[in-house]
């Protein structure tokens, strides 16, 4: 079978992306780490690639908000590339500073608002950045077609990063991302492995790593091709990465199904 | 015109920072702080290219709010911006992010803005400004307004001043190295003027400056290597005498005689480097950053990780992990004992602390290993020793520039930045230090150093370089003198990038700005290097070429600014003639009290025992995929390990890993720092063996921190430290691949205690057979490895109950045959958790591993010791508890034979129940968990 290729974009400061790389070869992909200069000067065209992942790390230090200026980037430099990609249903998935980048740029903005976007990515309740492992639930009410086959998936990985508390401008922001289906990822109590038992972290720390509301992980946009998250997959790749624990929960099915809705 | 814009988010963890910091000084009239961001920026922008500039870049839509102009005040105030050339990356990434955005140029100066809210008198409002908010060396501050300063300075002539040597006689040769912050001694400023005299000529002032550069303690480690006549007063009252031809030299030759095959380059480089496996190296360095972060604690903590990294960089390796250890003074020091000029402990630990994360979180590379100590002997300078792990190709490092090879610079831009900085750290402090050397702090930009590290890896494999190094202490002078030194090298200082106009030669040519790496670059592969650092938004300086002159030459456009014959750089230094005292204490015993629970979970909450999760878990420690034995384990992730296990991203075709572990224990140092060397060695070792690491295959990192060594006694302990660094070298057969001294650590003439980390390299053959001091069962045995002592010389229990003893345990007798036993009986996955016996001794370990994994564990005292409080809280180097499954005993008993006793077992009931004899000390799970965790001893 062919390796569907995947971008997975570079700015100055990005890291976790050969990780990233790792994820997704093994998943049956084709990574592709390209810098977005290169993307800018049109070396490397976004319409060669048949999904995107944009990784983690701290791209331009943050200096600017946490994937602020890359936000700028994609919004100014690649919009149309962007819009091309998302109107074709092609994924793209953010991590963390990536997801970070989709909420900003507007491309994971919540439920329409006549101004501005209804939700954002800011600093964890607790101040601090934070390094720990989470268990995460896949929403089974989630609108994203290529999560569909995950709806039982509980993923255990890291969460790594001082600006990932997801918060939304009022209450009526939630209802409507619960009504339309772009909560994707919550943060599960760490005890509730087998699907079954599952319960939310309820916004309990240390579940809940960042005092996200409603305990809210991840989302997907309107059409369900954009997905983000903050916790990182990636790093639950083999079985040996994992802390003692509960077996299970790679974070694996994800991009296997990353790479299969981008065939 | 110049337009402020004030930020403010509903939710900056700034502003509860201060509420707290505010109770902690004892400021109770402060009822809440808003913090804002305050954006100064000059340039034409109309009204809707400002309100793009909101919209776009500084104001969240969901938890900002913002005024142009200025606000109301809310209270008092406090505004708060760096210091003219200090690095304001926020400042600069806003200016490029504008012309992104196609607004017209801007330039910005930001501030942060405190609105004190409730009743601040005007004691703690200097109080919280002093201690809190402000640090002078740094920052500037106001009550109001602050008035912005954009950073450009008034462009000057290249100047280059002569110095008279000849006429000056001995006291003025002195006078002359004080004042110009040289720290040269009289017998080195003889031998400059002599230098000068012979070539019929008066010196630059940048000759005088590289020269003092390159001779300072810092670069050239004159102690390490000086001849040393030392002076050994014995407790009995007879004195032995001993000359010391070099203490490096000691080290090395120590290394060359063990020689063993995996050893790849070791004190020759910017980093040791070791085999992994058929493929790929791995290459490791642990620096000190104690001056400049006592100054200004963030940045220098944060220049120290970067500084590590670059010299990884700097032997052709990608980092992939970071480790620090950090001594500080007491956090809960009174105020009134703080001394003139001293930042507090609490805040210097938080600005580290930071700085740590900061530089390494944003490297992408994962802090896996450390540990973190107070002692008042830090309050006035404390100590942070920073590590870097790099993996590289076998055999893909070179190390010979070639004769016109272009000397190429890569990374940031030039700046007064860290001005004297080797100078300065080979120097004491006292309370004005802050003030004369303020430059030689720093703030660093960790994404330039990343951009370094992304084009170094590829400029590596593509073979465009034939010899690199780091750009750290003394700058310029320091990288490209130490490459040059066989072939000679002409530089030409006006093509280098400066951070803003107005810097003369020889401050561009010392200035120790941060994240620059130095290549020789054959002069047809310049191109293709150019367009690496084009595509990885790095700067790029060709600087000039490697001559064949065996001269230094320095010229600034058409003027000249140094030139310097490379032997007399390089070998014209004075070899210094020292002399060394050590008195042995006057022996002191005492009978320990009886052995009480208390005792067990006071040990388990001290500073230095209790968790630093609060701290670690800042750090990413997952980042590369790679971490196989984290920092803390078990079930609720919160139990201690004793070192990292690592799998580098990449090298998946096999089952070797990494492991990293440290071994440190000033209080022994005090008594005996022969022994303070020899049981952290044995710390480090058994730490690296209780995850699986194979005691064959270790790596050790020596990093030196002392006093000033031109004081007898002083440098007495440190001879006797590197003699037990010698004598573990042979003993465990393991070789020093690299080291760092740090002297000069004193304090308004007191020095601090000696200090010396032991960092240990090691591989475990399969990491499926990696372990932690959790994975115990119920009902598991309980082996404790090694023997018992009596005596509680140097242990945290004689601190803590002040028992005056000064007899130390005896040194491990034959270890390597010890810990071979204890790896062959993990690597045959006999051993289901294993933790080392440190601080607190056995009491402290068995609770420590009860912790990780929520079981009761039960322990009899092991013979050795007839006294229970010795029994259970001696620091007997050699001790690690295991645990294996009762099905097992027999094999296990087998595979450890008389290095080990069946001491107890895992119990099912969450108690810890410690006996010996006739006492029965019995705690829960739980008590122990909350003085561990929480600090709290009922």
């Amino acid at each position: 079978m062919t390796k569907p290729p995947i971008l997975i974009p570079h700015a100055s400061g990005t890291n976790r992306d050969q990780e990233a790389a790792q994820a997704i070869d093994i998943a049956g992909g084709d990574p592709r780490v390209v810098h977005v200069n290169r993307l800018l000067n049109g070396d490397v065209s976004f319409g060669d690639h048949a999904a995107i992942l944009i990784p983690g790390g701290f791209s331009y230090g943050d200096s600017l908000g946490a994937g602020g200026r890359l936000a700028l980037e994609l919004r100014t430099w690649f919009a149309d590339e962007l819009g091309v990609a998302v109107r074709a249903g092609r994924p793209i998935l953010g991590i963390c500073n990536g997801f970070q980048a989709l909420v900003k740029a507007g491309l994971l903005a919540g439920p329409q608002r006549p101004v501005g976007r209804s939700v954002t990515l800011t600093h964890n309740s607790n101040g601090k950045f934070e390094c720990r492992w989470v268990t995460l639930g896949i929403e089974p009410g989630c609108r994203s077609s290529w999560l569909a086959p995950l709806y039982e998936l509980v993923v255990r990985c890291p969460v790594a990063h001082g600006e990932g508390r997801l918060a939304v401008a009022d209450a009526e922001v939630l209802e409507s991302m619960d009504d339309g289906g772009l909560v994707a990822f919550r943060y599960l109590d760490s005890g509730s492995t087998p699907r079954g038992s599952a319960g939310r972290a309820d916004g309990v720390y240390p579940a809940n790593p960042n005092g996200s509301v409603a305990d809210i992980a991840g989302m997907c946009d309107a059409t369900g091709a954009v997905v983000g998250l903050m916790p990182h997959p990636e790093d639950h790749i083999f079985d040996w990465q994992r802390p003692s624990g509960p077996p299970g929960g790679s974070g694996l099915p994800l991009f296997q199904a990353f790479v299969e809705a981008s065939r | 015109m110049v337009l402020r814009i004030e930020v403010t988010s509903i939710d900056d963890p700034e502003g509860p920072r201060v509420s707290q910091m505010a109770r902690s000084l004892g400021i109770l009239g402060l009822t809440g702080c808003t913090v804002s961001r305050v954006h100064n920026i000059r340039g034409q922008l109309s009204d809707a290219q400002v309100e793009l500039l909101c919209r776009e870049l500084l104001v969240d839509p969901v938890v900002d709010t913002h005024t142009i102009g200025v606000s109301n005040p809310l209270g008092r105030a406090v505004e708060v911006a760096v210091q003219p050339g200090v690095t304001d990356l926020e400042a600069r990434e806003l200016e490029r992010a504008a012309a992104e955005l196609g607004l017209p140029a801007i330039e910005v100066a930001m501030a942060r803005r405190y609105d004190l809210l409730g009743e601040v008198s005007d004691t703690d409002f200097e109080t919280l400004v002093g201690r809190g908010l402000v640090n002078s060396t740094v920052e500037h501050w106001s009550p109001n307004q602050l008035e912005p300063e954009f950073s450009a300075a008034a462009a000057a002539d290249v100047r280059v001043a002569a110095i008279e040597l000849s006429t000056l006689d001995d006291g003025e040769l002195l006078d002359l190295s004080r004042e110009m912050l040289l720290s040269l001694d009289l017998e080195e400023m003889r031998a400059v003027r002599a230098h000068f005299e012979s070539e019929g000529r008066r010196p630059a002032d940048a000759e005088l400056e590289t020269l003092a550069q390159t001779w300072s303690e810092h670069c050239v480690h004159k102690t390490f290597r000086a001849e040393i006549a030392l002076t050994h007063h014995h407790s009995d009252g007879s004195a032995t005498s001993s000359v010391h031809d070099g203490l490096l030299d000691a080290l090395r030759r120590a290394t060359e005689a063990l020689d063993p095959w995996w050893l790849r380059s070791a004190f020759v480089d910017d980093a040791g480097i070791v085999a992994f496996d058929d493929h790929d190296d791995l290459a490791f360095k642990v620096e000190t950053h104690n001056h400049p972060s006592a100054l200004e604690p963030f940045g220098g903590a944060n220049t120290g990780v970067g500084g590590v990294v670059r010299d990884v960089i700097g032997v052709s390796a990608r980092p992939i992990a970071c480790t620090d250890v950090l001594c500080f003074g007491p956090v809960d020091l009174p105020d009134a004992d703080l001394p003139e000029g001293v930042i507090h402990p609490r805040r210097i630990r938080d600005g580290v602390v930071a700085g740590v994360g900061d530089y390494g979180n944003k490297l992408g590379l994962p802090t896996v290993n450390g540990a973190v100590i107070y002692s008042e002997g830090y309050v006035g300078n404390p100590l942070v020793y920073c590590g870097s792990l790099g993996l590289l190709p076998q055999g893909s490092h070179p190390t010979e520039a070639k004769l016109e090879d272009r000397i190429i610079s890569i990374g940031g831009k030039v700046g007064r930045d860290g001005i004297h900085g080797a100078t300065f750290s080979s120097a004491s402090m006292d309370a004005t230090t802050g003030d004369t050397v303020g430059s030689a702090v720093q703030i660093g930009d960790p994404i330039t150093e990343k951009g370094c590290i992304e084009v170094v890896e590829r400029a590596r494999d593509a073979g465009l370089y034939n010899a690199i190094t780091d750009c750290g202490a003394g700058g310029l002078s320091s990288s490209v003198g130490e490459m040059g030194e066989d072939l000679g090298v002409e530089v030409d200082l006006s093509t280098v990038p400066l951070k803003y106009p107005g810097l003369q030669p020889w401050e561009i040519w010392l200035s120790e700005a941060q994240e620059r790496i130095v290549l020789a670059v054959p002069p047809d592969r310049v191109a293709e290097m150019q367009s690496l650092c084009d595509q990885w938004d790095v700067e790029m300086t060709d600087l000039g070429r490697f001559t064949g002159t065996q001269r230094l030459v320095v010229r600034h456009g058409s003027t000249d600014v140094v030139d310097i014959p490379m032997a007399f750089l390089h070998d014209g230094l004075p070899r210094r003639h020292m002399s060394a005292v050590w008195t042995d204490p006057t022996p002191a015993d005492c009978a320990p009290p009886g052995f009480e629970s208390a005792h067990v979970l006071r040990l388990l909450a001290h500073p230095d025992v209790a968790s630093n999760e609060d701290i670690v878990r800042t750090y990413d420690h997952e980042v590369r995929g790679g971490t196989v034995v984290r920092p803390f384990v078990g079930p609720e992730a919160d139990g201690p390990s004793d070192a990292a296990v690592l799998k580098p991203l990449g090298t998946s075709r096999n089952a070797l890993a990494a492991v990293l572990s440290n071994g440190i224990c000033p209080r022994v140092g005090k008594l005996d720092p022969w022994a303070m060397a020899m049981m952290a060695i044995d710390e480090a070792v058994r730490n690296l063996v209780a995850v699986g690491g194979n005691p064959d295959r270790v790596a050790l990192l020596d990093n030196f921190c002392w006093g000033d060594p031109t004081k007898p006694d002083r440098l007495g302990g440190l001879v006797r430290a590197v003699q037990g660094c010698v004598d573990g070298a042979e003993l465990y057969e393991m070789p020093f691949i690299s080291g760092k001294d740090s002297l000069f650590n004193e304090f308004d003439g007191e020095p601090i205690p000696g200090t010396l980390l032991i960092s240990a390299l090691g591989l475990v053959p399969d990491m499926a057979h990696a372990i932690d001091s959790a994975g115990s069962a119920v009902e598991d045995d309980v082996w404790m490895v090694g023997t018992q002592s009596d005596h509680l010389g140097g242990s945290l229990i004689a601190e803590i109950l002040e028992l005056p003893t000064t007899h130390l345990p005896p040194m491990v007798f034959d270890p390597l045959s010890r810990y071979r036993a204890v790896h062959a009986a993990i690597a045959s996955g006999l051993i289901t958790s294993a933790h080392d016996c440190s601080e607190g001794g056995l009491c402290v370990a068995a609770s420590e591993m009860a912790i990780a994994s929520r079981h009761g564990i039960s322990i009899m005292a092991p013979p050795g010791s007839d006294q229970p409080l010795a029994a259970f809280a001696n620091e007997a180097p050699g001790r690690i508890l295991l645990t294996s499954r009762p099905a097992d005993r027999a094999a296990v008993a087998a595979a450890l034979g008389e290095h080990a006793s069946l001491v107890g077992n895992v119990t099912d009931e969450p108690m810890i129940r410690l006996s010996s004899g006739e006492t029965i000390v019995e705690i829960s799970v739980e008590a122990a968990v909350s003085a561990f965790r929480d600090r709290i001893v009922p």
